[in-house]
C-alpha cells in the first residue's frame, strides 16, 4: 500500500524530538536496585487511574454500595463492644466510641494490607502485557483504601460531636498516624504481593495474618492504661503504637511517645525492605506470575 | 546523519526460560523450604550425576542481533516458539533478558495485546482514561485526543455503557482506538490485527502506515504475511531464537513460506529393532505431506491441493489390508477420516514398500494448523498400528476467498462458496 511512501521529509522533524531523550537501555539487571522513584514519579498519573479503578469498581454491582466502607467497621465495633465490653466485662471495651476509634485505623490498615498483598497477582493480565514500575500496582491498592477510611470516617464524628468530645493539639498527630499506617500497609503488602508472585501460599498467608494480627493489637479493644506491659513488649507489634497513637491523638488523651516512636522506626524499616526486595524480584513477575 | 540513527539496536540478546518438568512456574512455600534443606545432598547428588536433571533450559532467543533505523516498519515473522513475542517482550520492558542488551532511542509504545486493563465494570468513557494511561499516555494528552478515539472507534452512543456490555467488535474497536492514538516514537505491536472485522482492520492498517509515514519506527510480529507484505518493507524471520533471514519483506516472506519444506513436512520411522509402528504383516515408514508441486513440505498454499502419503512395508502377503489418514483441525477436532479401502476394496498386497496417497484439494480448509493421524487394520479385526497426530502442518495465509481482506475469518473450511446477490425488492 503506501509502504514506500514518503518517510524522509516528516522522519527529520520527529529526530529532533527523540534526539534530547535518553536512550533506553535494557539489560540483564537483577540482583539488588535501587528504587527508581524518578519513574515512579513520572508514572504518577497512572497510580492515580489505577486507584481511581479501584475505588470506581470496588462497590459497582453491589446493592449498598461505598455504605459497606461504614458497615464493615461499625459490625466489627458492634461485636468487640457487646462480646468484651458487655459479656466478657474487658476494662474500657464497652465504650463504642473507644472500639470505633481503634477499629477505623485498623480496618484502614487490614484492607490496605490486604488488598496490596493480592494487588499484583490479581493484575496478572496487565505485568504480563505492559510496562509500567510494578510498584504502582501495589502502591494503587493502599491508595484505593484511603477513600473507604475517608468513608467510615464520617461515623467516628457523628459518634465524637454528641460526647462534645473537642480535639486539642494531639489532633495534629493524627494525620501522621495515618500516614504511618499508610506506610505500614504498603511494607507489608508489598512485600507479600511479591512473595505471592512466586509463592502463591501467601494468598492463604494474607488472610489469616490479618486476623492473628487484629487478636495480636491489644490496643485495638484494650485501653493502653490498662495493659500492664511494658513498652519494649509492646513495640513487638508496632501495631499497638500506631492505634493508641491514633485514638490518643483523637479524643484528647495523652499520646505514647516513645511508643509511637518504636512503630514508626520498625515499619519505616519494614516498608524500605519490602520496596527493595520487590525490586529484586520485579523483573521476574511477568515471566512467573 | 540524522538518517543514521538507529532507533533499535539489540546486542547478542538472549533470554532463557526454566521448564521444570511437569512443575508451574510459581513455587509454593512448601517447595523452596524443603529446596532449602535438601540443598546440602542435591549437591551432593548433583556432584555425582552431573546435573540436576528436572529443570530444562530452553533459549527463546539466543545471541540474537538486530539494528533499526528510525521511521523503518519492520515485520517479524517465523513459527510459533521462534521467540517473536519474547523479542517485544523484552524491547516493551516487561520481561528481562538474560544476556545481551537493547538500546532504543525514543518513547517506546507497545501494544502486545488490545485493551490490556480495560476493566468490564467501567464504560468506555472511564476505559480510554484507565487504557491510554497504562499504555503511557498524560491525562492532558488523551483528553486531547479523546474526540478522535471516540470517532475511529464509532461508540459514540455506547460512551457511558459499561464495556461488558460491549459486543466484542466494539470492544476491540475501542482498545485499538487508544493505542492507536498513542505517539511513541517506536511502536511494538504484537498480532493485534488479527481480531476485529474487515473494515477495522484496513483502518487499523490505514493507520498503521499513516503512523509511519509520520517517521515513526514500527515492530511488527504477525502470522499475516499479507499484512506483513503490504505494511513492511523490510521483514525479519527469526527461527528458534535466532535470525535466520533479514531483508526485504517480499523475498523474506516468500523464503519463510517455501521453508516448510525443511520443517518436518515428513516423519520418518526408523526400523531399527522394534520400534516403527506395525505387526507381523507391515511396518510404517514414513507419513508425508506434498504440496502441489509434489515438494514434501509442513507449509501449504490454501489456494492448492495437496497429498497426504503413508509409506509402509508389507512383510507377508496380506489382503483385506486398510490403511488410513485421519485429519486433525489444531484443537484436535476430528475433520476427516479417509482409507485407501474406500475405492480399492480387493487388494491383496505382495511383501514390498508401499505408498498409499490421498489428495485434499485446495481452497477447502481454512489457515492454520492441522495434525495427520495414520492407521492400518484388518477391519473389525485387528490393528497394526495407530498413529495419534504423527504429523502436522501449516496451511498459510496466501490469498483464496476472501484472501484480499486480511480478516482472519473463522471456521476450519474455507470454500469459495457459489454466492448470488439478488434484489428482491426496490
Amino acid at each position: 500500500m503506501n509502504r514506500n511512501g514518503p518517510k524522509q521529509e516528516t522522519a527529520a522533524g520527529e529526530q529532533v524530538s527523540a534526539a534530547h531523550l535518553t536512550p533506553t537501555v535494557i539489560t540483564p539487571g537483577g540482583g539488588w536496585q535501587a528504587l527508581n522513584l524518578a519513574e515512579l514519579w513520572r508514572f504518577r498519573e497512572l497510580l492515580y487511574f489505577l486507584i481511581w479503578r479501584d475505588v470506581k469498581v470496588r462497590y459497582k454491582q453491589t446493592v449498598l454500595g461505598a455504605a459497606w466502607a461504614l458497615i464493615q467497621p461499625a459490625m466489627m465495633t458492634f461485636a468487640l463492644w457487646f462480646g468484651l465490653g458487655k459479656m466478657a466485662r474487658v476494662p474500657g471495651a464497652d465504650d463504642p466510641l473507644f472500639i470505633y476509634s481503634g477499629i477505623l485505623p485498623w480496618t484502614f490498615f487490614a484492607t490496605a494490607l490486604a488488598s496490596a498483598g493480592n494487588s499484583v497477582v490479581n493484575s496478572e493480565r496487565l505485568v504480563t502485557k505492559v510496562y509500567f514500575p510494578r510498584l504502582a500496582v501495589p502502591l494503587a491498592a493502599v491508595g484505593a483504601a484511603v477513600v473507604d477510611f475517608m468513608i467510615a470516617s464520617v461515623l467516628l464524628v457523628a459518634m465524637m460531636l454528641p460526647r462534645g468530645i473537642v480535639p486539642g493539639v494531639g489532633l495534629l498527630v493524627v494525620p501522621v498516624v495515618f500516614v504511618l499506617l499508610g506506610v505500614a500497609a504498603a511494607g507489608v503488602g508489598v512485600l507479600l504481593s511479591a512473595l505471592m508472585v512466586a509463592y502463591r501460599d501467601f494468598r492463604y498467608v494474607v488472610p489469616f495474618l490479618v486476623q492473628f494480627w487484629l487478636f495480636a493489637t491489644l490496643t485495638v479493644y484494650t485501653p493502653l492504661s490498662r495493659l500492664e506491659l511494658s513498652p519494649w513488649i509492646l513495640s513487638v507489634n508496632p501495631m499497638c503504637g500506631l492505634i493508641a497513637s491514633f485514638r490518643a491523638g483523637l479524643l484528647n488523651e495523652p499520646i505514647p511517645w516513645a511508643l509511637l516512636g518504636a512503630s514508626s522506626a520498625s515499619f519505616v524499616l519494614l516498608f524500605v525492605i519490602g520496596c527493595f526486595y520487590f525490586r529484586r524480584v520485579e523483573d521476574s513477575f511477568a515471566d512467573i506470575v | 546523519m540524522s538518517e543514521a540513527t538507529p532507533a533499535i539496536v539489540v546486542e547478542n540478546l538472549s533470554k532463557r526460560y526454566r521448564i521444570s518438568q511437569g512443575v508451574a512456574a510459581y513455587r509454593t512455600l512448601r517447595e523452596s523450604l524443603s529446596n532449602l534443606a535438601m540443598w546440602p545432598l542435591r549437591r551432593l547428588g548433583r556432584l555425582r550425576s552431573g546435573g540436576d536433571g528436572q529443570v530444562q533450559d530452553f533459549w527463546a532467543l539466543k545471541d540474537l542481533n538486530l539494528r533499526i533505523d528510525t521511521g523503518e516498519v519492520v515485520g517479524v515473522i517465523g513459527r510459533n516458539g521462534a521467540g517473536k513475542s519474547t523479542l517485544l517482550k523484552i524491547l516493551s520492558r516487561i520481561t528481562r533478558p538474560t544476556t545481551g542488551r537493547a538500546i532504543l532511542n525514543g518513547r517506546v509504545g507497545s501494544l502486545l495485546e488490545v485493551g490490556t486493563g480495560f476493566h468490564p465494570e467501567l464504560s468506555g468513557r472511564e476505559n480510554i482514561y484507565l487504557n491510554g494511561a497504562i499504555l503511557g499516555m498524560s491525562r492532558r494528552e488523551i483528553a486531547a485526543k479523546f474526540d478522535q478515539i471516540v470517532q475511529f472507534a464509532e461508540i459514540e452512543q455506547f460512551l457511558d455503557t459499561p464495556v461488558k456490555r460491549y459486543s466484542s467488535g466494539m470492544y476491540v474497536r475501542l482498545a485499538f482506538a487508544v493505542a492507536a492514538h498513542l505517539e511513541p516514537e517506536i511502536l511494538l505491536v504484537d498480532e493485534v490485527l488479527a481480531v476485529g472485522d474487515a473494515s477495522f482492520q484496513r483502518r487499523c492498517l490505514g493507520k498503521m502506515s499513516q503512523v509511519s509515514r509520520q517517521g515513526r519506527t514500527i515492530l511488527f510480529v504477525s502470522h499475516n504475511m499479507g499484512a506483513i507484505t503490504r505494511l513492511c518493507r523490510r521483514a525479519i524471520w527469526l527461527d528458534r531464537g535466532q535470525v535466520r533471514q533479514s531483508g526485504d519483506a517480499e523475498t523474506v516472506v516468500a523464503s519463510y513460506l517455501r521453508s516448510g519444506a525443511e520443517q518436518a513436512g515428513e516423519v520418518m520411522f526408523h526400523d531399527n529393532g522394534q520400534k516403527a509402528p506395525g505387526s507381523e504383516y507391515i511396518r510404517l515408514e514414513a507419513i508425508r505431506v506434498r504440496g502441489s508441486d509434489g515438494v514434501v513440505t509442513a507449509t501449504l498454499d490454501v489456494r492448492r491441493p495437496f497429498t497426504l502419503e503413508v509409506q509402509y512395508r508389507i512383510l507377508r502377503r496380506t489382503s483385506n489390508l486398510r490403511v488410513g489418514v485421519r485429519l486433525m483441525a489444531h484443537d484436535g477436532t476430528v475433520l476427516l477420516s479417509s482409507t485407501d479401502m474406500d475405492q480399492n476394496e480387493d487388494l491383496v498386497r505382495e511383501p514390498g514398500v508401499y505408498v498409499s496417497r490421498c489428495t485434499v484439494p485446495g481452497e477447502l480448509l481454512n489457515y492454520g494448523q492441522y495434525f495427520v493421524s495414520v492407521g492400518c487394520d484388518f477391519p473389525m479385526v485387528r490393528t497394526h498400528f495407530a498413529v495419534d497426530q504423527g504429523l502436522a502442518f501449516q496451511i498459510e495465509q496466501t490469498g483464496g476467498a476472501g484472501g484480499h481482506i486480511s480478516d482472519g475469518r473463522g471456521g476450519v473450511l474455507r470454500m469459495s462458496l457459489p454466492w448470488t446477490v439478488q434484489r428482491i425488492e426496490s
